[in-house]
């Protein structure tokens, strides 16, 4: 982690009278999942609208590649929380759409082929032709996953892209998207509120305090091994040691740490833990 | 509201209505056509020579009127000079009017609709303007028009083009206006352009509400061609409405309010048609 993808450099961002977060330092290295999670209100969605180049922060910067970002760019590929598939387009076009802007030279046959490819990927080819109203949510989302992968991302940034979903779709969705971002080794981030997601995905979960004035409290380093599935997940060990802790900043810490910056609180290296390394050594031990 | 009735209930009634109008309205007509006494005496008296010889004219029976609609539709395009021509002919004049202004306005206020749409400062810059000149009948327009204009044909497009330029404006602009943040997003975060954004993703997002604009404008166009012929004469339904007046073929006038009303309706059927192609459901 000398020279990080993404480096986030102390935003802040606050309306009149009211500061969601502040000096907020993270990294994302190549090929790593960084998943940020904390209750609604903390400013997280606002993260990746900057880090997309949506939204600007008041202050602080966001440095990928060597270069502070100044606006959105097809390099960072965002999938959205409600899918934000063109209903007038099918799922084909809506995915040609995006490989037209990656690809402007392409010819019709070629971004067709291409976006079928994709389709194919997160097998959904038999529905290449049907429009975004007759696709059930899950399968909307899948498009959304394919026209985001579509573009050959350097990094993929998602926000809380599953939440809508019904519990069974989501874990199939959770398992293709872990799959996926691990045969291509993508760079990725992704918002969410899901703690099983979280374990499943990400390389390191960075745990953020309620809002107003949220901060990161804590770095959680996931030491589980890949290739992880819904169905090994947990049984591994570690794991629920890991879970516990996460849930546990989640249901308290990051309420009673909510407001407070403690004595010589450093934002730019908050604590880190690896509670499944900890417990898996304690497990030796005995 | 949730009960369906079947096709066939509804025509059946609409046909027993019909039925029932139609030959109420002829069996009282012929009930009081009958007598000849109707005749005010003071009208009588104005009427002079024509009364004594019976000149009144009688409100045409359905009969009647079937008869003149048979004779008129046998021949909708004959052309006997100015004052004389087939009724198809007439209603080709004012659908070329109503084309016309209808065609000039939907090629200002859809582009324009799309700046205002896309700009919140010009928004509020244009829209006192728009709200000011909004209701104005657009019959107001017609001494300015034929004063600068100085072709009372072209006056008419003119008028067409006025009344039907405000509800494409407005929804033009609303329908931008409103268009889904998140697809505006997704379009720049694909880093897709200016005018690739407008024509790829708030076109067709826009396109419902800009075609339900169209369809209220040429109604309203179709409403107003009728009074603006009849200002500015020569040829059209409307003038052939006034015409058939100074004529006293009322038979001919009921003709023309029902042809009106059909044309009418094929013009909203027609871009109801490019609506439901359009047209996009979540």
């Amino acid at each position: 982690m000398s020279h990080p993808y993404v480096s986030v450099e102390g935003i802040s961002r606050a309306y009149p009278g009211h500061t969601v977060f502040r000096d907020l330092w993270f990294g994302v290295a190549r090929g790593e999942f960084v998943c940020l999670v904390g209750h609604s209100g903390c400013g997280k969605t606002t993260v990746l609208n900057i880090l997309a180049g949506l939204d600007a922060p008041n202050s602080g910067g966001v440095i990928v590649d060597g270069q502070e970002i100044s606006g959105p760019s097809l390099d960072r590929a965002v999938i959205f929380q409600g899918h934000a598939l063109m209903p007038w387009m099918t799922a084909e076009q809506n995915v040609a759409f995006a490989l037209s802007c990656r690809h402007p030279k392409w010819g019709k046959a070629e971004l067709r082929e291409a976006a079928r490819a994709a389709l194919a990927k997160v097998g959904l080819a038999e529905a290449a032709t049907r429009k975004p109203s007759q696709l059930s949510g899950g399968m909307k989302q899948r498009v959304g996953i394919a026209r985001a992968l579509a573009l050959n991302p350097k990094m993929l940034l998602m926000d809380e892209p599953f939440s809508a979903l019904d519990a069974l779709t989501r874990g199939a969705l959770q398992d293709e998207v872990s799959r996926l971002v691990t045969e291509a080794n993508q760079t990725a981030f992704m918002i969410t509120h899901d703690v099983d997601e979280a374990i499943l995905l990400a390389d390191r979960i960075l745990l953020m305090t309620n809002g107003p004035d949220a901060r990161c409290a804590e770095v959680v380093i996931n030491t589980l091994p890949r290739p992880r599935n819904r169905a090994n997940l947990h049984k591994m060990p570690g794991y629920h040691a890991l879970r516990d802790h996460t849930l546990e900043f989640l249901l308290t810490r990051s309420r009673t740490l909510a407001g407070t910056r403690p004595e010589g609180w450093d934002p730019k290296s908050p604590p880190r833990v690896a509670p499944a390394a900890t417990a898996d050594k304690a497990a030796e031990l005995v | 509201m949730g009960r369906t009735v079947p096709a066939w209930q509804s025509a059946l009634l609409s046909a027993l209505i019909l039925v029932i109008f139609l030959g109420g309205w002829e069996i009282l007509g012929r009930q009081g056509g009958g007598g000849g006494a109707a005749l005010d005496p003071e009208y009588a008296a104005l009427l002079g020579q024509a009364a004594q010889t019976g000149g009144q004219t009688p409100f045409p029976l359905p009969s009647e009127i079937a008869a003149r609609l048979w004779e008129l539709l046998r021949d909708p395009f004959y052309v006997r000079g100015t004052n004389d021509q087939g009724i198809g002919v007439q209603i080709a004049y004012s659908l070329i009017r109503v084309g016309a202004g209808f065609g000039l306005a939907a090629l200002v206020a859809i582009p324009l609709g799309f700046l205002i749409g896309m700009s919140p400062l010009l928004s509020g810059a244009l829209n006192p303007f728009i709200q000011v000149l909004r209701p104005v009948s657009p019959l107001a327009w017609m001494p300015l028009a034929l004063f600068t204009i100085k072709d009372s044909s072209i006056s008419a497009i003119f008028v067409i083009f006025i009344c039907s330029v405000w509800p494409m404006l407005l929804n033009t602009a609303f329908g931008v206006a409103s268009v889904r943040r998140e697809w505006l997003n997704v379009a720049r975060t694909l880093e897709a352009g200016t005018l690739k954004t407008a024509f790829r993703v708030i076109l067709p997002a826009a396109a419902p509400t800009i075609l339900t604009g169209m369809r209220i404008s040429i109604g309203i166009a179709w409403l107003v061609i009728v009074a603006a012929e009849m200002l500015v004469g020569g040829t059209g339904i409307g003038y052939w409405v006034w015409n058939q007046w100074n004529n006293l073929s009322l038979a001919d006038i009921v003709i023309a309010i029902l042809m009106i009303g059909i044309v009418g309706l094929l013009l909203d059927r027609l871009l109801g048609m490019v609506a439901k192609v359009v047209s996009w459901q979540e």
